[in-house]
């Protein structure tokens, strides 16, 4: 049996609907929204702050610390809550995709606490994570070499996709799943992960379906970033 | 040689990995950076066109210490050599003894006499070392620990905006509501008067400022704005 039709009747090279907004949370020093589809994100940042206990703290540069968490509402069979393997492993990609965005030699002795929450779950929620902490850095007036963007990819039946939806992820032939992050204008990698089996030549293809939805995203993110503040 | 091309305009807001202008002729200022022979925005904010320096001014973020500035700070820990201040800035200011006083404090004794934890202090920056150690003052005229009132924050870049060219918003603001007001450049704001009703008046009109910092002829708008209002 062949994938013929998406389940949304999306191509297969079309991502879902996207929404960005800049600045949602008042106390913290910057915050973003990030949705796409089904899938909200909402990320805080606060600092840089000065560092304690002080045996973590590096004096040469600054040290970014990103917590990821779903609310028990956001996925349909209710969420215990707090961090869990999951999470975990999330944040700490999370935190190696933004690293290399961020120019943090200034800020000896600090962190920079990020916090994602995903609200609504519907696959995809470290892709829209990463994009909504991203723009939260920026909102922070961080010093950035670019923005990242995420999105996923991946292979439902025989057809490669882009952006999976939890149905298309739980199709009955079997899907992968490869998320991606880029750090863009640059258009370098900074997040690639694979579940599930693809063969090398649709891998290729994924990933080139993937730069161009990134961009895409980056469009996004830059309008939402200037609209803040245009009047 | 080609004459270097000039990508943005002057007060155009972008976004970290923007690129503002192609070839050598152009010199990255605060802000920016180069990239081959491209000059790139580092963080969000305006930007500000000096011959052929470019330079970024934030619009977010944490307020940023500088040298000579008046600011607005709370004492948070005591120890031998003086005291340790809140700023609001990424790291604590430092006061030390024979900065703090004008009196002759001796050796070894109880520094809470003077200034205590929770005590808002109005002082001068004297020295910035690589925007991390910060040494304040508090001999000077002005500068005095203030008891009572309210602060209010508002962010930096809005500071200038508050004060207007040469004192006159503020001197405005004093004269038609009759509150004390301290201006930090830190973004602190602090306000005394006479009872709530003309402290309330001061703080609308002051976040009335923040909210309306780019709209031309501003000064004429809060004038209305406080006649309108009858105390």
């Amino acid at each position: 049996m062949t994938y013929t039709k998406r389940v949304d009747n999306r191509k297969f090279d079309e991502p879902r609907k996207m929404e960005a907004k800049v600045g949602v949370i008042d106390r913290a020093d910057g915050s973003a929204m990030f949705k796409i589809g089904d899938t909200i994100a909402v990320a805080a940042v606060y600092g840089p702050r000065e560092l304690y206990p002080r045996f973590l703290q590096d004096s040469e540069k600054g040290i970014l610390k990103c917590t990821y968490d779903m609310l028990s509402f956001s996925v349909p069979e209710r969420k215990r809550p707090g961090p869990n393997r999951r999470s975990v492993e999330i944040s700490l990609v999370t935190e190696k995709a933004l690293l290399p965005a961020l120019d943090l030699k200034n800020y000896a002795n600090t962190v920079i606490d990020v916090f994602i929450e995903i609200i609504q779950a519907n696959a995809g929620t470290r892709c829209a994570g990463i994009c909504a902490a991203s723009l939260a850095l920026a909102d922070a007036g961080l010093p950035m070499k670019g923005l990242v963007s995420a999105i996923s990819v991946g292979k439902v039946g025989d057809k490669v996709v882009v952006d999976l939806n939890k149905e298309e992820e739980d199709y009955e032939d079997g899907s992968t799943d490869i998320p991606i992050a880029m750090l863009l204008p640059d258009e370098k990698i900074t997040l690639l992960q694979l579940d599930g089996n693809i063969k090398k030549e649709e891998f290729l293809k994924a990933l080139e379906y993937g730069k161009k939805t990134c961009s895409e995203i980056y469009n996004v993110q830059v309008k939402a970033l200037k609209d803040k503040y245009k009047k | 040689m080609k004459m270097g091309k000039l990508i943005v305009k002057d007060k155009d807001i972008v976004v970290p990995g923007e690129e503002l202008a192609e070839g050598m002729d152009y010199l990255p200022a605060e802000g920016a950076f180069r990239k081959d022979d491209k000059v790139i925005a580092s963080y969000l904010g305006l930007v500000n066109i000096n011959g052929r320096l470019i330079k970024i001014i934030p619009l977010s973020g944490r307020y940023v210490a500088k040298k000579g500035d008046t600011i607005i700070g709370e004492i948070t820990d005591i120890n031998f050599g003086g005291w340790q201040v809140d700023v609001g800035s990424s790291y604590n200011a430092n006061l030390s003894i024979k900065d703090a006083t004008s009196d002759f404090i001796n050796k070894g004794s109880d520094l809470t006499q003077y200034y205590t934890f929770g005590d808002t202090i109005v002082a001068n920056i004297t020295n910035v070392i690589r925007n991390k150690i910060v040494d304040l003052t508090m001999r000077g005229p002005g500068l005095k620990k203030i008891p009572g009132g309210r602060i209010i924050s508002i962010k930096p870049s809005k500071v200038p905006r508050v004060i207007g060219k040469q004192g006159t918003m503020i001197s405005m603001i004093k004269e038609k509501t009759g509150c004390k007001i301290i201006v930090g450049q830190n973004g602190r704001v602090w306000i005394s008067g006479d009872g709530p009703k003309q402290e309330k008046l001061a703080f609308d009109v002051i976040k009335l400022i923040e909210e309306n910092a780019h709209v031309d002829g501003l000064t004429d708008k809060v004038k209305k704005y406080l006649e309108d209002i009858k105390l």
